[in-house]
């Protein structure tokens, strides 16, 4: 297998220059597809037999909340990849992705208690869903303030990723734990899984969504590191230049 | 390489005597922990012992939390840790005697102390077994993971609230199953699913987390 | 504690050829909070050699030595030990090395003994007649058993350097050594750092004070030629 790609990918220059062709797809996409999932979603898709208009926020709720999981398992990837390649890429992805999962963590909570007041009277319950969420939300809050609070750059890297990757080995215990402590405490709630089968008029909204989402959360991603990127590399030459066209186009 | 691993405990055992004062403020803590809840929630019984697992967990868990802020400090700033990282004893196994020896003390104190402050919380007798047998499966677990967050801060000059920023999230599964255990002892109900739960964790943070508190301490020292 | 099995030279047609230094470093570049400190900063060290990094505060030299004792990560470029990356050789740089840093791993609660006891068992555990003859090489006999942070700043200094006395690690990297030594233990020290590399031993050290007794391959690297 050729892994010149991967080494390529050390290099910050390469990677800025990669990334600004890619950059305007993924913005492009990611707009298109949230404009249609959210206009679909939100005044085409029939309303749910049980919870009339209100469901519809989940059009919102289940795509964040579905990024907000799995970007916590791209920072451990990316600590791991850069414990154990050294790859100062992945050390970047880590810092700068960690703020948007903690975003789209909390967008997820506030949907859900948004979405809970008309479907269970209340704004927070301690349903099993929403409490694995407040705990993601803890543990994304640990690895940022633990970035902030190391001065030397390499070390905050490295000591965020040893605790992304214990706190993602943790989190299938944390969500059983949590899910099994819900079950013996209030046997038959509404839970927000178990829905009914989802008629395909639904969920087709919801894929474009997720799509969009993701979309959204690789050009966020993206913008975050170029810049990270160039403050870097400041002192080099194409570094220069570049920071140079950009002042000079504003 | 086992002759180091009792060497260090002795060590540490050595290092804990001469500073007694380090092993009996967590207990301390812990005991005040628990007088403040009659004082904040009343002194009804009833009520203080459908809470009480739940209150005996929290306030081990935090005891055990703040005993471990300066697990590492003293070895960062003396130069110990560096001796350690440059040795050729794997440095895993150096944490987890480190690690082991401070919970011999300091953890087993506080499993012993709990069943006291328990009956005074108004817990049956009949439920002491299972919280012993929690606190001593769980415990350890808590030990190791408050370690890892110690690694990872021993640099910073003021840890200060982080040590429990990083690592009460990850002490949520033992919490559950722990306060779990006791509370269907107290309801009459077998525990030992709790326990089994508990006793697999305890294995997992013994065998995986000494990796990753070594895997810590370097990046401390080597900043 | 000669030790002919380090020299990592070979004879051609009679003439020593070195193949490759004991430890060596390739381009290294050493970057601290967004400041180059140096870079592409070449050194060897075979067998017998003495090298003393000089520079003014804040120029790397401690970072340079923790660099070669494997503590720390290079920017760019390596270190590279009998010709091979460091990486991956972790145990055997720690079979060769003896590291004694600014703050030198004793403990004030321990003796003088219990400390030494432990620092060498982390590479070879040492007898109680040994550790008593190497405190008493430093000037400390009568001190065994008194608690290390009721001595002063010289005498703890001197619990560290026993460890000299006591392990036969090759390569010895120190980070200020002299310091809070009085004249005396700077005389014996730089007389057992000579001895050291007469054997066949290796020293790097970092000092502002100037070198009296010197061995014949002694050499010292100036950081400020490297500074970026």
């Amino acid at each position: 297998m050729n892994w010149t790609w991967f080494h390529k990918l050390g290099s910050p220059k390469w990677f800025y220059e990669i990334s600004g062709r890619w950059l305007p797809w993924f913005a492009v996409a990611a707009a298109l597809l949230l404009g249609v999932g959210l206009v679909w979603g939100l005044a085409f898709a029939p309303p749910d037999y049980q919870q009339g208009n209100s469901f519809r926020i989940i059009y919102i709720h289940v795509p964040v909340a579905f990024l907000a999981q799995s970007c916590y398992v791209l920072l451990a990837v990316a600590g791991l990849v850069g414990l154990v390649w050294r790859m100062k890429l992945a050390d970047i992805a880590l810092q700068c992705a960690a703020p948007i999962g903690a975003w789209m963590t909390f967008i997820a909570l506030v949907t859900g208690a948004i979405w809970g007041k008309p479907t269970w009277g209340t704004w927070w319950i301690w349903d099993a869903r929403l409490t694995s969420m407040l705990i993601l939300l803890f543990l994304y809050f640990g690895i940022i303030a633990l970035g902030q609070a190391i001065a030397n750059r390499d070390s905050a890297a490295k000591a965020c990723a040893v605790l992304a990757i214990v706190g993602v080995v943790n989190i299938p215990i944390i969500k059983y734990s949590v899910e099994w402590w819900n079950s013996l405490h209030q046997p038959a709630t509404f839970t927000l899984t178990e829905k009914p089968a989802m008629p395909m008029e639904m969920w087709l909204p919801m894929l474009v969504m997720v799509l969009g989402i993701y979309c959204f959360f690789a050009a966020v991603l993206l913008l975050r590191m170029r810049l990270e990127v160039l403050r870097r590399e400041a002192r080099s030459s194409w570094a220069k230049s570049e920071i140079k066209a950009l002042v000079g186009a504003a | 390489m086992s002759s180091v691993f009792a060497l260090l405990l002795a060590r540490e055992s050595r290092l804990l005597f001469r500073r007694p004062a380090e092993l009996v403020n967590p207990l301390v803590f812990f005991a005040i922990v628990i007088a403040l809840f009659p004082l904040a929630v009343g002194p009804e019984s009833q009520l203080l012992q459908t809470l009480s697992p739940g209150l005996i967990w929290v306030a081990a868990l935090l005891a055990v939390l703040l005993s471990l802020d300066g697990l590492f400090r003293s070895d960062f700033e003396d130069g110990s840790l560096e001796q350690w990282v440059v040795a050729p004893q794997p440095l895993p196994l150096l944490v987890l005697a480190k690690v082991l020896a401070h919970w011999l003390f300091s953890g087993l104190a506080l499993v012993l102390l709990a069943p006291l402050l328990a009956l005074m919380l108004g817990l049956p007798a009949r439920c002491l077994p299972v919280l012993l047998l929690s606190l001593l499966l769980g415990t350890p677990i808590l030990s190791l993971l408050g370690a890892v967050g110690a690694a990872l801060i021993v640099g910073l000059k003021r840890g200060g609230l982080l040590l429990p920023l990083l690592i009460l999230p990850l002490y949520i599964p033992v919490l559950i199953l722990g306060s779990g255990a006791l509370q269907a002892a107290l309801q009459g109900l077998p525990a030992t699913g709790h326990l089994l739960w508990l006793a697999s964790l305890a294995m997992l943070a013994v065998t995986l987390l000494p990796f990753a508190i070594a895997a810590g301490l370097s990046i401390s020292v080597g900043e | 504690m000669p030790r002919s099995d380090r020299y990592c030279r070979v004879e051609v047609d009679g003439k020593p050829i070195v193949t490759s230094p004991f430890l060596e470093a390739l381009a290294l570049a050493c970057e601290r909070d967004w400041r180059m400190l140096f870079e592409r900063l070449d050194l060897a060290l075979v067998p017998g050699d003495m090298l003393q990094v000089v520079g003014p505060n804040g120029s790397g030299k401690t970072s340079l030595l923790r660099l070669l004792a494997g503590l720390m990560q290079p920017t760019a470029g390596e270190v590279r030990l009998q010709g091979r990356s460091l990486r991956g050789q972790r145990a055997e740089l720690a079979r060769n090395l003896l590291w004694i840093g600014h703050a030198a791993g004793i403990k004030g609660l321990l003796t003088a003994e219990e400390n030494l006891a432990w620092l060498c068992a982390l590479h070879r555990p040492a007898g109680r007649e040994a550790i008593w003859q190497a405190l008493a090489a430093v000037g400390l006999r009568g001190f065994e058993d008194v608690p290390c942070h009721t001595l002063s700043a010289g005498q703890q200094r001197r619990v560290a350097l026993a460890r000299l006395h006591l392990e036969a690690a090759p390569l010895w990297i120190l980070d200020e050594p002299f310091t809070a030594l009085d004249r005396q233990g700077v005389a014996q020290l730089e007389r057992h750092l000579q001895g050291h590399c007469e054997r066949g031993g290796m020293v790097v050290l970092t000092t502002h004070h100037r070198l009296e007794i010197r061995p014949a391959t002694f050499r010292e690297l100036d950081l400020e030629r490297h500074a970026a």
